[in-house]
């Protein structure tokens, strides 16, 4: 479904991703963790091209990301993103913010689009929140909604930035649950995250990053199990001892 | 003080028949009509320069800074001279001779106006798109949005949302600098102003009515657009706040 392939990039002379090889089948779940600046965030907006990258090749269902003749849009729509900060429309209403995509990029009738998006509403939980905004909804509450906004345009995988990050830790678990409900569904997904309960309830693999590489690439029981890197041993000790 | 105050002098006739109060009438229809003529282009102008100035094309963001360079660092009377005095000798002649002969004024004082109100707007809309997350295009992109559509959909609603005091202040600018527009002889109400000193020397009490009109006329835009802001405001959002609760 996702193949990386030998991916670098360099924002002047400054390298922040060297080599990175590693691939997601058809209804995987894989978590990348590494510690900040360790290039993660970068990787995952290469695979739907909101970062370029200078060598190497992202190919997404057959089609590369880096060609330039590829039709991004079209290529975007089928990837579902959410984000570390939810980035919803804040100047539309939770019902517009669901459907606005569906409408003018997939041509959906508003009816049909709507209906789409509130039924996703009702699966994260959210169906009474249809007419707010944003700027009304808790963190949780609005993340869940950029999760639905995302299932709405009925993609064949998902990325997720760190997208716990930036909730308070109540909220946390509720965003976890709609995630964890999606991977046992089958949903691909590709997700950077520090949340190491939900990487051993869900994930098939785990990969760690350091300092722009891919240092550990491994099944679940393996990594949390044995590491074979001391940089990865070192991370996981960091972040299970509290 | 021996002033003669005299607030009948407005219904006097003029040499021309008509009375002094049909004059500020007249002139304060031209002076609405400049203005909010010259408002629509420099918004619509404006509009596409400030959005051009944020868009990853170099050219297109050198093409819109030169322009706002050019039109902000000279002054309002110097650029209508042009427009009237230089640029019809600039393009091809028989051109020129069509700008000096059948071009009526206003349309050129609207366009003299409009182009340097333009690049102030243009100033205002880019800082309001720049003020907006990365992360707001970014999630317009990801669901498949041409980078034009997470202008229209996704960051223009915002960014008008944010600048619109700013553009307040600009849209009422543009009746005091229409006053300039008397220059190129336009027969506005400063040019009505001027005129009716030198015919009748009551200058209190022009001046009076005039300072009123466009005090009025200023207050009026500045309500209408508060008005639109308050309708336009986003349940749940302080203004200014950047989407999202996050870091």
């Amino acid at each position: 479904m996702i193949e990386i392939k030998n991916v670098s990039k360099w924002y002047g002379s400054f390298q922040v991703l060297t080599d990175c090889t590693t691939q997601v089948s058809k209804s995987e779940v894989v978590v990348v963790c590494g510690p900040s600046g360790s290039g993660k965030s970068t990787l995952i907006k290469c695979v739907n091209a909101l970062e370029p990258f200078q060598q190497g090749s992202i190919v997404v269902n057959g089609i590369a990301v880096e060609d330039p003749k590829t039709d991004l849009p079209k290529l975007r729509a089928k990837v579902g993103m959410v984000f570390q900060n939810f980035e919803l429309f804040p100047h539309m209403t939770i019902t517009d913010n669901l459907a606005i995509a569906q409408i003018k990029v997939l041509g959906r009738g508003r009816e049909e689009a709507v209906d789409k998006g509130l039924k996703l509403l009702d699966r994260v939980g959210l169906k009474s929140q249809a007419a707010k905004f944003p700027g009304q909804l808790s963190g949780g509450q609005q993340q869940r909604v950029a999760i639905a906004r995302a299932l709405a345009m009925d993609p064949i995988c998902m990325l997720f930035d760190e997208p716990t990050s930036a909730l308070d830790p109540e909220m946390i678990n509720e965003v976890l649950d709609v995630m964890v409900q999606l991977a046992h569904e089958g949903m691909t997904m590709m997700c950077v995250t520090h949340e190491m309960g939900f990487a051993r309830k869900v994930a098939n693999r785990v990969i760690f990053m350091d300092r722009g590489a891919i240092v550990e690439d491994a099944a679940k029981e393996d990594f949390f199990g044995q590491p074979r890197s001391e940089r990865a041993q070192t991370f996981l000790a960091k972040i299970l001892n509290h | 003080m021996n002033y003669h105050w005299d607030w009948m002098f407005f219904f006097q006739e003029t040499d021309d028949g008509l009375k002094y109060y049909d004059w500020i009438l007249s002139g304060l229809g031209w002076t609405t009509f400049v203005s909010l003529a010259s408002l629509a282009v420099a918004l619509i102008l404006g509009s596409a320069l400030g959005v051009m100035r944020t868009t990853p094309g170099r050219w297109l963001v050198g093409l819109g800074d030169a322009y706002v360079d050019l039109f902000r660092n000279i002054p309002l009377i110097v650029q209508l001279f042009m427009w009237f005095f230089v640029v019809p000798e600039l393009v091809p002649e028989n051109i020129g001779i069509w700008m000096k002969q059948d071009l009526p004024y206003f349309v050129t004082a609207i366009v003299g106006l409009g182009l340097y109100t333009a690049a102030r707007i243009a100033e205002q809309v880019k800082a309001g798109i720049n003020s907006l997350s990365r992360g707001q295009r970014n999630a317009g992109l990801a669901l498949g949005f041409t980078e034009w559509q997470t202008y229209r959909y996704v960051r223009l609603p915002m960014a008008y949302r944010i600048v619109l005091p700013a553009l307040t202040s600009e849209a009422m600018n543009i009746f005091k600098n229409s006053a300039v527009t008397y220059a190129v002889g336009i027969l506005e109400l400063y040019f009505q102003y001027k005129q009716i000193i030198e015919k009748t020397s009551q200058v209190l009490e022009i001046t009076i009515v005039v300072t009123l009109a466009y005090f009025i006329l200023a207050f009026v835009m500045n309500r209408i657009l508060a008005f639109v802001e308050a309708r336009t405001r986003v349940p749940g959002l302080i203004v200014g706040q950047k989407g999202g609760k996050g870091s």
